[in-house]
């Protein structure tokens, strides 16, 4: 909300800078964001001297003026009536932009080039004389700013205000807070009326059939006015703050509704259909065309100001357009009400509309405040419009707000503050804004909040208050006294950190993506129309189409980074991320399932190009070392990888696909990313993945570690070389020695897979190498030779091999 | 006999000085200790010595012998070993074989900073879902449907009663439902808003923390807040606690610390105020704590909450809040 210094100035004054004023307010909850002058504008408008006046060639009506402005001279066309030779005028340079929003350029008039602009107050924004430029006496300096000359400042506080603090979205309001702060009086505008000796209810009646939703509504009418635009000071005010004058009546609602905090609204009383005012509850099928000229289909909830027949506004919102104040209108009925926050509120979210009223009422306005806002209006109107005031005050109030009473311990308040605060400060700072305090006893106060302070309903809320004038900076800074107690780590957040970190030492560099991706992606990945990925949580009020739902799989983030990071020519990328991914349930309005998963891409390069090794690609057996290392070193044992059926293939190539397992556990997928995939990501190089299900994964780190004793006797080595069928896989070769289960067996490692000449067509060679040992003896030849070969003969038969020649 | 044994050691060892090949080195030795060398030379002569001068002279003349096939010696290995080191050597210059690392990204680094120092205060770790209910991310914390305070944060909708949570917050009444006092939790995690700018992305990290206890104090949410800011940042950073608006505290407090790129003369990064705002905070509200059945009567406590992507700026000098996830390779390897 905005705020004008001078208009400020009207009820409180005030000792401080216009900084301290600010900073003041912002440590007292009312934040500053920012000050301005509203003058500033003028900061290119000199007082210039007209030192020439010659005729226009093309023109009749306009001027060419030489007009000095300090440092040049400069060619202006002019086309006033009062212009003269000699005179002081306030003359605008190039680049000024003004009040009405327009910027001043240097531009040709009828063929005759202007560099400035001699103007009027008008233009200015500085009074209401549209005749001609705006003289100025003799003594001021030629080429001085015109704001500085005529010392013209008015700083304006732009407040962000917390929701709770309606109260202050006015003039009044925040000079209330201002005045507490500076122990300084508030001084309200005066009001006296000249009444007429007619009464209201001869003219008028107003009533409310739903008072839950309208507790309070006053009115009074005003005969015989003129509509007119407002007077300059009125126009001024309200632009000062950032609202348009539109004319006189609207403008004095506006002035007052900026002034006090209570919106206000001003009914053409002869359009209004038996001169009366229902307020009610839209009925089903009725419809409302608002001053916004846009028709509108009610709904039941909505609360409605009626005539005797029909809607006429849209309650606490907008007014309708059939009882708009017109140019004719001569007699008014002003409404000054108390509507129900939650009512306006779900009125103005479902229209859409929300209005300076709207914003006021759903947070809520003082029930009290009706009458003085009523009755300034009508004082201001008659002033301004003219008019003869109906006598006395229509004010149905059938559903009176009760006072609050808060019963305040000022022990319990130094509490929860940490203060030391005794009960006279405390009564001092709550009287100080308004509230009604009285002594109970020693420790207690009881404590009534006035009525415009709608925010406050409990003790807590009064120690903010307190707290709040007392100062949250001079509040003792201390520690908490707290039981040194330890709570054991969470293995799942401890994991995570670890694998992260286990991950970068293997030269991955971790991302994080959005967790909402774009729709097509299901389609993107090649996904079956049967996949547990398709399960997709759609997002109703998305951002953008391609973060409208939220992800089943991390792969996608990962291409598209990859596709990113190709534009930006990181062509060799190792990258991870850990994050959740949602399935939906099915279940209506539910939470989805996550689960946290791991996923890695690596493409490009297997190591950075250098002296000593030109680039190669990476390809499987990378990414699956790098996730073997992985393993390895969370000391997950009893690990699988198995050929993954081409059938549950989807975004990896079939036959270039791992599936991993863990004690027979399915944990996630290894694999090349099929090339229909990276096409569809406008990829154009290869790339590996793994995707792994990280709270499975967690589940097997073992918790402890043992130590085994190192060996004492000396090993020895025996190579076989098997020559088998093409589609074996190799770890059912060394399983099948595994499951022998042979003591002297300590190590089984694969040196040698061979395809091609002179091994036949639709075979391989396959070349392992047993390291044999015992723990309590060297092992004598004989002994290895004898195992060796019956381990030889056991995997001849199984898998159907031969020996090479 | 005119050289004294002293000069003629110096003599020699100069010369040994100035050649640079064995072959000199070798005939140098000759020149000096061979059959006819100066030094054998001279050795002849201590004979015709004054009998008391005969025993001294010859001590130095055999020492100056033997220091000298030293000198001739040493210097015909430094000078071998030199040589073949010129045949055999490597360009020590060229670069190592590259052993690569990744990196952290800078959220999970800043985030386990904080987690690191909230541990060290004796705090757990905490974790919620992303996928909240209406009921935990707002109605549990005191914010009602239809109240103002929803606008204060713009929100994803799942379905009517489901949205992705706005704020670390609704880890608060979770852990409180499972949980007795006293309690000391951070909760870190992804949130989500309805907002896409320079300054804003619509998924985000915070850091959230509550501690409740038996007379827990405002005073004693600013010593922990100042401590936390001294470790993240350093001990010169000040803070100040201004009041503030959040449905679930009372009283509620916004916390700024000195621009800690400009020390609060003024700059870009802190629009000119000297001040950053990087917390939000306040003593728990009644409210939450009847909504999750703890005894207001008995305990109070304290939250906050902290946006980790401003503190991972501030730390880090990074201007613009989308570079953390657009992870572009050249960004991600710098921390």
């Amino acid at each position: 909300m905005k705020v004008s210094l001078s208009w400020l100035k009207n009820y409180i004054s005030v000792d401080k800078s216009i900084d301290d004023l600010a900073d003041a307010l912002t440590m007292a909850g009312l934040e500053v964001e920012s000050v301005s002058d509203r003058y500033s504008y003028l900061s290119t408008v000199v007082i210039g001297r007209v030192v020439e006046i010659k005729t226009h060639p093309n023109s009749d009506k306009l001027k060419l003026c030489n007009v000095d402005v300090g440092e040049q001279v400069v060619s202006v066309v002019c086309g006033a009536p009062n212009v003269k030779n000699g005179i002081l005028a306030p003359c605008a340079l190039p680049g000024t932009i003004f009040p009405n929003g327009t910027m001043l350029e240097k531009c040709s008039i009828r063929g005759e080039v202007s560099e400035g602009m001699l103007c009027s107050d008008v233009e200015l924004g500085l009074g209401a004389n549209s005749y001609g430029i705006m003289e100025l006496e003799e003594g001021f300096a030629v080429g001085e700013k015109l704001h500085q000359a005529l010392s013209l400042s008015d700083p304006v506080l732009e407040i962000d205000l917390t929701p709770n603090r309606p109260d202050c979205l006015s003039l009044i309001g925040t000079a209330r807070e201002i005045a507490a702060l500076q122990a300084t009086k508030l001084t309200r505008p005066e009001i006296s009326l000249l009444e007429s000796d007619e009464d209201i209810t001869k003219f008028t009646s107003v009533t409310i059939l739903n008072p839950d939703l309208c507790p309070r509504y006053s009115a009074r009418l005003v005969f015989d006015v003129k509509i007119a635009p407002s007077p300059f000071w009125l126009r001024d005010r309200l632009v000062s703050v950032g609202l348009k004058p539109i004319n006189n009546i609207v403008d004095v609602t506006n002035f007052v509704m900026m002034e006090t905090g209570q919106p206000l609204h001003a009914f053409d009383f002869d359009r209004l259909a038996k001169n009366k005012i229902v307020v009610r509850t839209a009925k089903k099928g009725e419809k409302l065309t608002t001053l916004d000229r846009k028709q509108r289909l009610l709904s039941q909830e909505m609360l409605m100001i009626c005539d005797g027949e029909k809607p006429v506004a849209l309650a606490g919102v907008m007014g309708g357009l059939n009882s708009e104040i017109k140019q004719a209108t001569t007699r008014i009925l002003l409404e000054s009400a108390y509507f129900d926050p939650v009512c306006i509120r779900k009125t103005s979210k479902k229209t859409g509309l929300a209005t300076d009223a709207s914003h006021r009422f759903e947070r809520g306005t003082d029930p009290n405040g009706t009458i003085f806002a009523l009755n300034r209006a009508t004082q201001l109107i008659a002033e301004i419009c003219g008019g003869n005031i109906i006598g006395d005050t229509i004010d149905e109030y059938p559903k009176p707000v009760p006072d609050r009473v808060i019963t305040l311990s000022v022990g319990s308040a130094n509490r929860r503050l940490g203060t030391k605060l005794s009960q006279s400060d405390i009564k001092k700072y709550l009287s100080s804004i308004e509230f009604k305090v009285k002594k109970i006893d020693d420790d207690q106060l009881r404590v009534v909040p006035p009525s415009f302070r709608v925010d406050i309903s409990r003790f807590e809320d009064l120690v903010e208050e307190i707290a709040r004038l007392y100062g949250y900076n001079h509040i003792e800074t201390t520690f908490p006294l707290i039981q040194a107690k330890a709570v054991r780590p969470s293995k799942k957040i401890d994991s995570r950190y670890h694998i992260k970190r286990l991950l970068v030492g293997l030269d991955f560099t971790e991302t994080i993506t959005y967790s909402f991706i774009n729709k097509l992606s299901c389609d993107r990945l090649e996904l079956k129309s049967n996949d547990q990925k398709r399960r997709l949580i759609n997002i109703l009020n998305p951002i953008a189409e391609d973060q409208s739902v939220l992800r089943t799989s991390l792969i996608p983030g990962l291409l598209e980074t990859m596709h990113y990071n190709m534009a930006m020519q990181n062509k060799n990328l190792k990258l991870f991320e850990i994050g959740n991914v949602f399935f939906n349930t099915g279940k209506e309005d539910s939470q989805p399932d996550e689960v946290e998963m791991l996923a890695g891409l690596w493409t490009g390069n297997r190591m950075d190009d250098s002296w000593l090794s030109k680039g190669k690609n990476c390809d499987f057996y990378d990414i699956k070392g790098a996730v073997e290392a992985l393993l390895r070193n969370l000391r997950i044992t009893n690990v699988r990888f198995t050929r993954m059926r081409p059938e549950d293939c989807c975004y990896t190539k079939p036959g270039h696909t791992a599936q991993l397992f863990v004690q027979n556990k399915s944990i996630g997928i290894i694999g090349e990313v099929l090339p229909k995939v990276l096409k569809n990501y406008d990829l154009k190089q290869q790339a590996y993945i793994f995707e792994l299900n990280i709270d499975n994964l967690i589940e097997f780190i073992p918790d402890i570690k043992s130590a085994k004793p190192l060996p004492k006797f000396p090993s020895t080595s025996r190579d076989i070389t098997l020559i088998v069928d093409k589609d074996i896989e190799a770890f059912n070769i060394i399983k099948s020695v595994e499951v022998l289960n042979e003591n002297l067996v300590e190590n089984l490692y694969l040196f040698d897979v061979y395809e091609g000449s002179p091994i036949p067509a639709g075979k391989k060679s396959i070349s392992l190498r047993i390291t044999y040992r015992s723990a309590f003896e060297t092992l004598e030849d004989e002994m290895i030779n004898f195992l060796h070969k019956n381990i030889t003969d056991r995997l001849i038969k199984e898998f159907n091999a031969i020996l090479p020649a | 006999m005119n050289k004294t044994i002293k000069q003629i050691k110096e003599d020699a060892l100069k010369e040994l000085q100035a050649v640079s090949d064995s072959k000199k080195i070798n005939e140098l030795s000759v020149r000096y200790l061979g059959r006819k060398g100066v030094v054998t030379q001279f050795l002849k002569t201590i004979a015709s010595m004054p009998k008391e001068k005969r025993a001294k002279a010859g001590e130095k003349a055999n020492e100056t012998k033997k220091s000298l096939d030293k000198a001739f010696k040493e210097a015909l290995i430094r000078i071998e070993t030199r040589s073949a080191a010129i045949e055999d050597s490597i360009d020590v210059s060229l670069p190592g074989r590259i052993i690569n690392h990744g990196s952290l990204h800078p959220i999970t680094q800043i985030t386990l900073q904080i987690c690191d120092i909230f541990s060290r205060l004796g705090f757990a770790i905490a974790e919620g879902p992303e996928v909240e209910t209406d009921y935990y991310n707002f109605e549990a914390l005191n914010i009602p449907k239809n109240h103002p305070a929803r606008d204060m944060q713009d929100t994803f909708y799942i379905s009517q009663n489901i949205v992705l949570r706005t704020h670390t917050s609704p880890t608060q009444p979770r852990i409180m439902e499972k949980q007795k006092p006293p309690l000391r939790i951070i909760a870190p995690g992804k949130v989500y808003r309805c907002d896409s700018d320079l300054t804003h992305t619509p998924m985000f990290q915070q850091v959230e923390g509550l501690l409740v206890d038996r007379r827990v104090s405002f005073g004693d949410l600013k010593g922990i807040l100042t401590t936390f800011i001294h470790q993240i940042f350093d001990e010169q950073t000040s803070l100040r606690f201004r009041p503030s608006f959040f449905p679930f505290t009372e009283p509620s407090a916004e916390v700024d610390i000195r621009c800690v790129m400009c020390r609060g003369k003024g700059c870009r990064v802190c629009s000119q105020t000297g001040w950053l705002e990087i917390i939000g905070a306040g003593m728990v509200h009644p409210a939450v704590f009847e909504n999750v059945g703890y005894d207001t009567s008995v305990f109070t406590g304290f939250a906050f909450g902290m946006g980790i992507e401003r503190i991972a700026m501030l730390k880090y000098g990074i201007d613009d809040i989308r570079k953390y996830y657009e992870n572009d390779l050249r960004f991600l390897r710098q921390f």
